[in-house]
């Protein structure tokens, strides 16, 4: 079907002006076509015999498709359909390239196309080697080590989707996401401050080898481990990067401690693990995280990411460091499963089977400072979080209830923010909501 | 050419045309046609045939060929009141009436601190893929997308065409109206009936999807998508989006999409040196960088002076469905 016309895309045969076994000359009108726009009869682009009438009178056929057969004189080979003046498009040219089919790195990208805006760059081995500004990001948001991912894009590139996929299962996460300093730990000074003018390790022949951290002997250095050289790194980081303010409240636990007191044993018998007060504390940090989700969030520069789970990190100190296992989804739990999840972390933790699952993912920190009896304290955020709350030693003491003078068992809350992402509204929004709930446990309770 | 029928009726790109126009002049007399052969030849794709016969001379005005008069004469009848359709015959004689469009259309709200509008339509068919050849087939949509107080649409879908001739045609400034001309027959699809508008600046998510975003207009959005749902086969997942306005460019859609998708191809037929693709991909460069996982990429016409009318020519210039779905699953894949 000749195009009749720069827009006209299907023709009708109006009428066959040959039959089968007609000579037809060259350029002599052979059949009648119409349009929408003209009525026109088609020169023959060949000498020769028409052989075969494909359309019949009143058939609507797109432009470029066969609609007869004329059996070009002196040409042997029947049949080039007679489509008058060739479709715009010749499939031939366009089939698509074997690259495709085979992709074999840099050569792909240049054949050819180059002038039609083909990135000539975008397979090649110096573009795969680096990381795109998406999986960089993500990586971050993550805490999800790019070289750790196995890459599933062009010659193994690692995309969005597979730092996505690692973040979920957590198998990647490193240990610098997770291990943390505890404030009041014993004694990072000898380490990280050696004796004025001490500069260069001592020659020390004696000490070699022998000063510990656990053990540390005096006008020695210690060497860094490899926590204490990631521990010492993330804190640096999050001090320097995160503006950390700090408020604190102070909080009537009687209740909830009675209620500890009472269940205790039982709860030994039943479930094997130790009743102590940092479940109660967890489940009221959890319940108020969700009343102002800002406090589960991290700061990012192209925004402020509001966590999807609550995983609470729980500081456990060790000898010589301090590691902080999470458990996950902490909202799912109630207090008796919040207690059997600390117990087996802390259990995996003496024992040093800590996980890099254990150790990933972590949203928020829970510092149990007042195990080591301190009633104040100004903890470092654990980096890509927006706070990290403790609970201080509970000591009983003389407070005024009404007009009366009573002794409670006070249990300070300290909390330590990134200021870049909370304010003091939210913060201590965040801080009384957990003291209402801890304020608001007792006896009667279902654990 | 059936002009109304009840709820919806399958029209294509001209018809589509035709039909909006007619309706503009039964139902405001403040509205009118010029330009070359509006009148007794009826348009050269026939798409204001036998209007001089019913709305007359006065509404129906052939004029000279003379682009910068025909712009120049709708300038004025739109600021004292009337609502002209102008046309140029074909997007590659507009050159004449570039001062005009730019220097008079564009400025006059702003010229007049607001005291006059300029409530002026120009149409014109572009592009090419037709055999047009050097003087039939150009975009020029790059040569005016850059003036502040121009509108530009360039819808593809008979259903857009008429929502958004409409909506040119109810717009208080002026508003340069691009039809494919490969699309006018070639397309086909439902419209409404009667008077409804869709408005000026929001693209058009044509083809969902989110391993990779596609924008594109005018008669490579349809190409498009008939490359996307070829991928689906091989569970590659595109989404292509109809921009419909170039200016005001709809950001919002395809900063959202790309969010999405990590990815954008942009493929248009305008070259590909200072083309609105350029524009496209420095936003989201500048937007969304953060979120992007492969290089942007842009699929475009070559940098030479015209389309050449030899069908090896034309067919270099225009990018083929195999060559989009080609540039779409290597991006998929990076």
């Amino acid at each position: 079907m000749p195009q009749l016309g720069e827009t006209v895309t299907e023709g009708t045969v109006a009428q066959w002006l040959k039959k089968p076994g007609d000579a037809i000359e060259k350029y002599e009108s052979f059949v009648e076509v119409s349009t929408d726009k003209v009525n026109a009869e088609v020169p023959s682009p060949v000498s020769g015999v028409l052989r075969e009438i494909i359309c019949k009178e009143g058939e609507t056929v797109a432009t470029g498709a066969p609609i007869a057969i004329i059996d070009e004189v002196g040409s042997e080979a029947s049949a080039a359909p007679a489509a008058a003046p060739p479709a715009a498009h010749a499939p031939a040219t366009e089939a698509p390239h074997a690259a495709v089919a085979a992709p074999s790195g840099g050569a792909v990208a240049s054949n050819g196309h180059a002038a039609h805006g083909g990135n000539g760059f975008i397979n090649s081995a110096e573009v795969l080697r680096r990381v795109s500004p998406a999986v960089r990001r993500l990586a971050r948001e993550h805490h999800v080590d790019i070289s750790t991912v196995r890459g599933t894009g062009n010659n193994g590139r690692v995309t969005a989707n597979d730092i996505l996929a690692a973040a979920n299962e957590g198998p990647a996460a490193v240990m610098a996401a997770t291990i943390m300093h505890a404030p009041q730990a014993p004694a990072a000074a000898p380490a990280a401050r050696p004796a004025p003018g001490a500069l260069a390790p001592p020659p020390a022949p004696e000490g070699v080898g022998r000063s510990t951290y656990a053990s540390p002997v005096p006008g020695t250095l210690v060497p860094l481990s490899p926590a204490r050289k990631i521990i010492a790194q993330r804190m640096s980081e999050s001090l320097a990067s995160a503006p950390h303010a700090w408020t604190m409240v102070e909080v009537d636990v009687s209740n909830a401690w009675a209620w500890r007191a009472k269940a205790k044993d039982r709860f030994m018998q039943e479930k094997g693990y130790a009743l102590t007060l940092l479940p109660f504390f967890i489940s009221a940090a959890v319940g108020a995280i969700k009343s102002n989700p800002l406090l589960n969030s991290r700061f990012t520069a192209d925004g402020i990411y509001v966590e999807k789970h609550i995983n609470i990190g729980i500081a456990i100190g060790m000898e010589s460091n301090l590691v902080v296992p999470v458990i996950r989804d902490a909202d799912t739990l109630s207090i008796s499963g919040l207690a059997i999840a600390a117990g087996k972390l802390v259990e995996k933790a003496r024992s040093g089977k800590l996980g890099a699952d254990d150790l990933s993912g972590g949203t928020f920190t829970v510092n149990n400072t007042g195990a080591n009896g301190s009633v104040l304290s100004k903890p470092i955020i654990n980096g890509g979080q927006a706070g990290i709350v403790t609970m201080e030693a509970v000591v009983k003491r003389p407070v005024v209830i009404g007009d009366a003078i009573a002794i409670r068992s006070m249990m300070n809350v300290c909390l330590s923010l990134d200021h870049r992402v909370i304010d003091g509204t939210a913060s201590n929004a965040f801080l009384n909501d957990l003291k209402k709930r801890l304020e608001a446990m007792g006896p009667t309770g279902d654990l | 050419m059936a002009l109304a029928s009840p709820a919806s009726t399958v029209l294509n790109n001209v018809e589509a045309v035709r039909t909006t126009l007619y309706e503009a002049l039964k139902t405001d007399d403040r509205t009118l046609i010029l330009g070359e052969d509006v009148g007794a030849r009826g348009n050269v794709f026939l798409i204001t045939k036998g209007f001089i016969e019913e709305f007359g001379p006065e509404r129906i005005v052939d004029t000279p060929l003379a682009e910068a008069s025909i712009v120049g004469i709708a300038i004025g009848m739109a600021m004292e009141g009337l609502r002209p359709i102008a046309e140029i015959q074909f997007a590659d004689f507009i050159y004449p009436a570039f001062n005009q469009i730019v220097g008079e259309a564009a400025k006059t709200r702003y010229r007049s601190n607001g005291d006059y509008t300029c409530p002026l339509v120009i149409r014109t068919p572009y592009g090419g893929g037709v055999r047009g050849a050097l003087s039939h087939s150009v975009s020029i949509e790059a040569l005016f997308y850059h003036v502040p107080g121009l509108k530009i649409v360039a819808p593809s879908f008979p259903s857009d065409v008429k929502g958004l001739l409409n909506a040119a045609i109810d717009d208080p400034d002026p508003v340069l109206f691009l039809e494919h001309k490969k699309t006018y027959r070639l397309v086909k699809g439902e419209v409404p009936s009667g008077h409804y508008t869709i408005p000026i600046g929001k693209a058009d998510v044509k083809h969902p999807g989110d391993q990779l975003t596609v924008v594109s207009y005018g008669l490579y959005v349809h190409q498009a998508i008939e490359a996307a749902k070829r991928l689906e086969g091989d569970d590659l997942s595109v989404e292509v989006i109809d921009l419909r306005s170039i200016r005001p460019m709809d950001r919002t859609t395809i900063l959202e999409s790309v969010r999405k998708t990590r990815k954008l191809l942009i493929i248009h037929e305008d070259n590909k040196f200072g083309g609105i693709g350029a524009e496209i991909s420095a936003m989201v460069a500048e937007e969304a960088f953060f979120d992007l996982d492969a290089p942007i990429r842009r699929l475009c016409g070559p940098d030479v002076p015209a389309m050449g009318y030899a069908a090896t020519l034309e067919e270099e210039f225009m990018i083929s469905t195999d060559r989009m779905a080609e540039a779409m699953r290597e991006m998929v894949r990076f």
